[in-house]
């Protein structure tokens, strides 16, 4: 059954995003549904527009026209509010590289929390997150000094520090060793299961069709097809809608 | 009240990063200690007193190291992705600049209070008193209120190192002149109602620039 827009089961409605650089035309009309819970996988050649429609997505960029709704109401009117829903994890970790793990978690928790509650229970979440991403051994190590891929795994921490009902990911498995792409899974595996609603964008179609319940391509800044995890052929249906061979 | 939280958090964040790494707070008084070190030489060589050029080389060396320092914030956070994050979460983006003003305000008076002391064992001018430290603080707010605001909006561009000094000091001419001119009267040893005039304009450009930041973080850091 597909939900029907500014239905309560809606997690997030798109529609007409542009975006434009100038002359550029990032994002050309992208219109886009997603259910509560749900896990929407977005495939796309470089220079597609996914990272231009995740950051508006998540607030650090404001479309040229069109609309997007979360939960019904519009980003635009959301303020922080919206954005304590949203949690994003992208090619750069927004992570402070001289604090440590647990500073760079704490900082951002208290910049989430809402009373002095929030702020009691906030070691105890951060200690909860980095058994969770196994990094009890690093966790006063300075950021600096770790791996792209630890880095990658503190970076979801910071963006579930404060527990977001959306996680947006842009290329999470972008850079990761095997080990740690395959941890990134039971990662987001577990946030599937906590009812977490989730949009990723990946080059990787196998790994993201494996996880995502729906697929959706977009190319030269629309969403060109939309399908379900089932009905999805791979590489064929990915050449058909962008004439390109996954990268 | 969450909005000054959130500022004093930023603000705290960035200055126990610097206590930590020293980073700009090294390169900004190394600087200063040159340019005081090229002025000493260059003006006891035809300068008879010294007081006639002291407001402004003092005003040369706080803004060369003011504008340094913001520069290399502002850096550090792009490369970092620091202000992304910052604007992922759900801190008004009032709270950011105030944040940033704070910190950036603290590394300036620092390296003035370490300028002031050498300034004066160099030139022989006396500059340590209560009234021209008032004048350092109110000019430097001003400095760094504008100057974070032109530092944000340039750090995404190429030139940026180029552009900040570009944009900074013609917009930043209002404080530099009142305040060369009240350090100048303090020098003299004229008295308060010398300087009021010189103070008033400083605390107006303070206000304007403040708000004026204030009010267009939004646009500014979502450009």
């Amino acid at each position: 059954m597909i939900a029907q827009a500014g239905s309560l089961d809606v997690a997030l409605e798109v529609h007409g995003l542009c975006k434009s650089f100038g002359r550029q035309q990032a994002l050309r009309g992208v219109d886009l549904l997603v259910r509560d819970g749900e896990r929407l996988a977005i495939f796309g050649p470089n220079g597609a527009g996914k990272t231009t429609l995740l950051r508006i997505l998540a607030g650090l960029a404001r479309p040229t026209s069109g609309q997007a709704r979360l939960w019904g109401v519009d980003l635009r009117d959301q303020e922080g509010e919206g954005r304590r829903r949203i949690g994003l994890v992208s090619h750069g970790a927004f992570l402070y590289q001289d604090l440590t793990v647990a500073e760079n978690l704490g900082y951002y928790g208290q910049l989430y929390a809402t009373n002095r509650a929030e702020r009691g229970r906030l070691n105890q979440r951060i200690a909860e997150l980095i058994e969770w991403i196994e990094m009890d051994y690093y966790r006063d190590r300075l950021v600096r000094t770790l791996s792209r891929g630890m880095q990658q795994r503190v970076s979801l921490a910071r963006a579930m520090v404060h527990d977001p009902a959306l996680l947006l990911l842009d290329e999470p498995y972008a850079g990761l060793d095997p080990r740690a792409a395959a941890l990134l899974d039971q990662m987001l595996e577990r946030c599937s299961a906590a009812g977490q609603t989730m949009l990723f964008t990946s080059h990787d179609l196998e790994r993201g069709a494996r996880l995502a319940q729906r697929i959706a391509i977009l190319h030269r800044g629309r969403i060109v097809h939309e399908t379900t995890a089932e009905a999805w052929q791979g590489a064929l249906t990915y050449e058909r809608y962008t004439g390109a061979e996954p990268a | 009240m969450t909005t000054l939280r959130h500022a004093a958090q930023i603000a705290w964040r960035d200055i126990a990063i610097e206590l930590r790494t020293r980073e700009s707070l090294s390169t900004m008084l190394l600087l200063a200690l040159m340019l005081l070190a090229i002025f000493a030489f260059g003006f006891q060589l035809r300068v008879g007193d010294m007081r006639e050029v002291a407001p402004g080389v003092l005003w040369v060396s706080f803004a060369f190291t003011g504008m340094l320092g913001l520069s290399r914030s502002l850096t550090r956070d792009r490369n970092q992705g620091i202000l992304e994050g910052l604007m992922l979460s759900p801190v008004d983006r009032g709270a950011i600049y105030a944040g940033k003003v704070l910190a950036n305000l603290a590394a300036m008076l620092a390296t003035e209070a370490l300028i002031l002391p050498l300034f004066q064992a160099l030139f022989g001018v006396p500059v340590i008193s209560a009234p021209l430290l008032l004048i350092a603080v109110l000019g430097s707010i001003g400095f760094v209120a504008i100057g974070t605001s032109l530092a944000a909006m340039t750090v995404n561009t190429r030139a940026r190192e180029a552009l900040l000094p570009v944009l900074l000091f013609p917009v930043t001419v209002p404080v530099l002149i009142a305040a060369v001119q009240a350090t100048g009267a303090l020098l003299e040893g004229e008295g308060w109602a010398a300087i009021v005039h010189w103070v008033r304009l400083l605390l107006a450009y303070d206000a304007i620039a403040l708000i004026s930041g204030y009010l267009t973080s939004e646009s500014i850091l979502e450009q």
